[in-house]
């Protein structure tokens, strides 16, 4: 057989079909997190702690426990430090442990302390004002510079590794460093150095569905767990680890999930359900509310940078140094190094230095939130860029024309780029009508590029056909945005079945093997190279059973149009068999045909974009308004076209609440004054403008189609485009965000 | 506490139920009747995703007590289609891309709808305004609107 291994003309690839769950979704029949009940289920509710920073003196449940409505309480000690099927819970397992359910110190308000499991929801609810908890209130920090200050309280002794210098605060507990060239060297070459710092604040991810999931878990350590997650082979390996059973006796399966930008990466109530449910011998659903979703998951990391970049007077960026610092609350793994590598990636740098601080701090600790780390950066460094241009009079996209990435360009972070598509991105945006349009006054017009890594990891994908020759898919990543839409679109440009013969299925952890999580926007690339690589694998077992049926050898039949065929004339005279055809009796000549694939894709292909924005500033309130808004991005091939558009704008829009609105707000107190949507203002329909798309596709070569993910790199270049605008609005530099009225205000007045 | 016994129509048909003084419409909607399309996004009234109709009047189901049920005309995203034919919205929504994840969708097409039986002839502007209690979090509203103005468009044609 014969199959091409990369394909450039496409029957249905590069279409917009209905998305085959859009009538579920339409007609309120599909079934998120909190959609599922079971018979005999209880309701657990989880007590959190009101201080930034205490230790727990004592637990008193037993007023809850003594409550005819509550069938069980739990505490830390409910959860095993040490399971038997692990080498005691280290690592990662222990920080998710730690925040899941406090140990010895609640280390940010809405830690969880205690959970219950009653009969209803009310009930549960009620009582958690029955457990009596004594806290020890501690010191606290919340900001990551002072986090990082020598008379900051310690949040946990020895949690650094390695990588952090001498001499650094124990809350300092990660350090990167890289580059290459000689940085001072490159200072002294140019023509103007801008020198600046910057400061983001944490945002939330802000999916509209809370957390939910449903447990149980037996005597005989047997459990079952539905849940809202971006990837639920995470959740059963985590899971079973925290309650201490084998990773297979726990049978995940994830529901419809209603948004997560890398906030449902990772389990919460996940653990707390199913404790609570081996206690009570019953089924336990643990719903949060907003309020918790705000306190005690998510958000991304907050950020202190400092830029240094020197420029000749043609726009040639001489040397590039940055500073960032970012706070994950209180455990390690805020993305100090993905924002100092990808903050100077679009670039084609001489000498470039940049350095990375993972800071701990009493909030909640941090998640992915779509391109981790790299939109703060961007915001800085793309800010200093349009600084540079302004200073020197020259067009912001010429200048990064001029210094942009391309094939074979070092990257800053270390390897040499293969194909990609950024410099496209920019020879779109200065043709497009966008960018030359006229600014009325109090307008002002930004610009920034934005790049993300993407990413592989392990999938597997599993094909069945049917006598009747339609197929069904098994995959194991969630669908977080139409992906079941894109997998049978692959499938059939493969198989050359139509679309609607496809049926695409998120599976269970126990009907299908290891899926990393829905992230690094690896779904239509990864589990899109598996589906096409599993369709490829079941289109051999169809061309053998083809060529036993034709009584020729196999390396004479390959596959066209949904049919087997005769590989050339020397090989036979026979008719073209269709697939249905040969699925009609495959149980008598060999048996049911499938297709698998389980591999790490590694060829991900980095990704590159450019966005145009237009604001305006009220002078008397300080309110920005968005006028006109323009993503373009490369998208290597673009499956769907549809869903491709709906992440640009998904993402440049998350990016305006981020520029303009978001921000977490802590008191004196350490605790978050902003726990609700009526405070934590997300974008409303009415804030914005249609948000135009243009996609690029430079083919990656890492994908058989040339898919790059598109999920993550839309978010990169929003805060800075957007600061420049208000910047250039406003005729002064914006330094911080969320660029809110009063901080406009300020400004301006700061300014004169 | 005891439980007051509450006597509603949904979607057309009579139903009672027995709820605690302190639970919502949603709460009742979603647990007592098991009509899970309206989804709680807040429990404040900010997202918009319980949205359903009370005597015809758009409220936040996660604003009212299950009790002030009583002899109302609840609609719900469950009886939106009439029968197995999707209303021009729903079409639409599918047609255009309009939702990603889908949590907000039942919302937004409870709201939408009524803006329609409103305003049959709406402008991006008083679109985006009407909609500006439903969250979105995944499409930044664009093909949303699209979907909204165009279905406008084609029920004016039709009728």
């Amino acid at each position: 057989m014969a199959l091409d291994d990369r394909k450039s003309d496409f029957n249905f690839v590069g279409t917009r079909p209905d998305r085959p769950d859009g009538l579920d979704k339409v007609t309120g029949r599909a079934k998120f997190g909190a959609d599922v009940s079971a018979p005999g289920m209880l309701h657990g509710a989880i007590l959190r702690s009101p201080h930034a920073h205490a230790r727990i003196v004592r637990i008193n449940t037993a007023k809850a426990e003594a409550h005819q409505d509550v069938k069980a309480v739990i505490t830390r000690a409910d959860f095993s430090d040490k399971p038997e099927f692990r080498p005691g819970l280290e690592g990662e397992f222990w920080n998710v442990l730690e925040n899941v359910m406090a140990g010895e110190k609640a280390l940010y308000d809405g830690h969880a302390v205690a959970a219950v499991a009653a009969t209803s929801a009310l009930a549960a609810r009620d009582a958690l004002k029955l457990i009596e908890v004594e806290y020890e209130v501690l010191p606290h920090v919340t900001d990551v510079d002072k986090a990082m200050a020598p008379d900051a309280p310690v949040i946990r002794e020895g949690a650094a590794d390695y990588s952090v210098p001498e001499g650094m605060h124990p809350n300092v507990v990660r350090y990167h460093e890289s580059g290459h060239g000689d940085v001072e060297a490159g200072f002294a070459e140019a023509d103007l150095i801008v020198e600046d710092s910057f400061v983001t604040e944490a945002t939330h991810q802000g999916y509209i569905e809370p957390h939910a999931c449903m447990g149980s878990l037996g005597a005989d350590g047997r459990g079952e767990l539905w849940c809202t997650t971006q990837g639920h082979w995470y959740a059963q390996k985590y899971c079973a680890a925290l309650v201490g059973i084998e990773t297979a006796q726990l049978r995940v399966t994830a529901s419809e999930i209603g948004g997560g930008f890398g906030g449902k990466t990772t389990v919460f109530i996940e653990p707390v359900a199913l404790a609570l449910s081996r206690k009570a011998n019953r089924p336990v659903k643990v719903v949060m509310s907003r309020s918790e979703v705000f306190r005690a998951t998510g958000p991304t990391a907050s950020a202190s940078m400092d830029i240094k970049i020197g420029m000749k007077k043609d726009g040639t960026i001489t040397a590039a140094e940055g500073i960032f610092r970012l706070q994950g609350g209180a455990f390690p793994g805020a993305p100090g190094d993905m924002t100092a590598m990808c903050a100077f990636a679009p670039y084609n740098l001489t000498n470039v230095r940049q350095v990375g601080y993972d800071v701990m701090a009493n909030r909640p600790k941090q998640a992915a939130y779509r391109a981790p780390g790299a939109p703060m950066g961007a915001f800085a460094v793309e800010s200093v860029l349009d600084e540079l241009c302004n200073q020197l009079g020259l067009d912001p996209v010429e200048v990064r024309l001029k210094n942009a990435a391309y094939e074979g360009t070092k990257a800053n972070y270390g390897p040499t780029y293969p194909r990609i598509g950024l410099v496209e991105t920019l020879e779109a945006a200065k043709a497009h009508p966008h960018y030359a349009a006229p600014l009325k006054p109090g307008q002002g017009r930004g610009i920034s590029c934005g790049f993300w890594f993407n990413h592989g990891g392990e999938t597997s994908v599993s094909l069945a056909l049917s006598e009747d020759g339609s197929a069904q898919v098994m995959v194991g990543t969630p669908d977080i945005g139409g992906s079941r839409a894109s997998m049978a679109l692959m499938a059939a440009e493969v198989l050359g079945i139509p679309y609607e013969n496809i049926r695409v299925t998120i599976a269970d952890t126990a009907t299908l093997g290891y899926n990393d999580v829905s992230h690094g926007s690896r779904v239509t690339y990864a589990s899109g190279l598996a589906t096409i690589k599993a369709a490829r694998h079941a289109i051999e077992r169809l061309c053998e059973r083809a060529a036993a049926k034709w009584g020729i050898p196999v390396d004479a039949v390959k596959w066209e149009n949904g049919c087997a065929v005769p590989s050339g004339p020397n090989a036979g005279d026979f008719d073209p068999m269709p697939l249905a055809d040969i699925t009609a009796d495959m149980g008598a000549t060999g048996g049911p045909i499938s297709g698998h694939f389980e591999a790490t894709p590694e060829g991900a292909g980095v990704s590159f974009g450019t966005h145009i924005v237009d604001a305006e500033v009220d002078p008397e309130t300080g309110k920005t308004s968005i006028i006109r808004y323009t993503v373009i991005q490369d998208a290597g091939k673009a499956i769907h076209p549809d869903y491709v558009e709906g992440q640009y704008q998904g993402g440049a829009v998350q990016g305006i609440g981020w520029a303009l609105n978001e921000e977490y707000i802590y008191g004196e107190d350490g605790r978050l004054q902003n726990s609700i949507f009526l405070d934590y203002r997300i974008p409303v329909a009415s804030d914005l403008p249609m948000i135009d798309t243009v996609i690029v596709e430079v083919p990656n070569p890492g994908h058989p189609f040339g898919v790059r993910g598109v999920g993550e790199t839309g978010i990169v270049p929003p805060l800075a485009a957007i600061a420049n605008a208000v910047s250039n609005a406003a005729g002064v530099r914006m330094r911080q965000l969320p660029m809110t009225p009063p901080r406009i205000l300020a400004a301006l007045k700061d300014n004169g | 506490m005891s439980k007051l016994h509450v006597s509603t129509t949904v979607n057309g048909d009579a139903v009672e139920y027995l709820c605690d003084p302190r639970e919502t419409l949603l709460d009742c909607l979603r647990d007592k009747l098991n009509l899970t399309g309206a989804k709680e996004g807040c429990g404040t009234g900010d997202c918009g995703a319980c949205s359903v109709t009370v005597d015809g009047r758009l409220v936040c189901s996660c604003l009212m007590l299950g009790v002030e049920a009583e002899g109302k005309q609840i609609e719900t995203v469950e009886g939106i289609a009439d029968g197995d034919i999707l209303h021009p919205l729903q079409k639409k929504m599918i047609e255009y891309a309009a939702l990603q994840c889908g949590i907000c969708t039942p919302g937004i097409l409870v709201a939408a709808k009524s803006l329609l039986e409103n305003n049959p002839n709406p402008s991006e502007e008083e679109t985006r305004y009407w909609l500006a209690g439903n969250l979105c979090r995944c499409t930044g509203y664009d093909k949303i609107i699209r979907a909204v103005m165009d279905t406008a468009a084609e029920m004016r044609e039709a009728s």
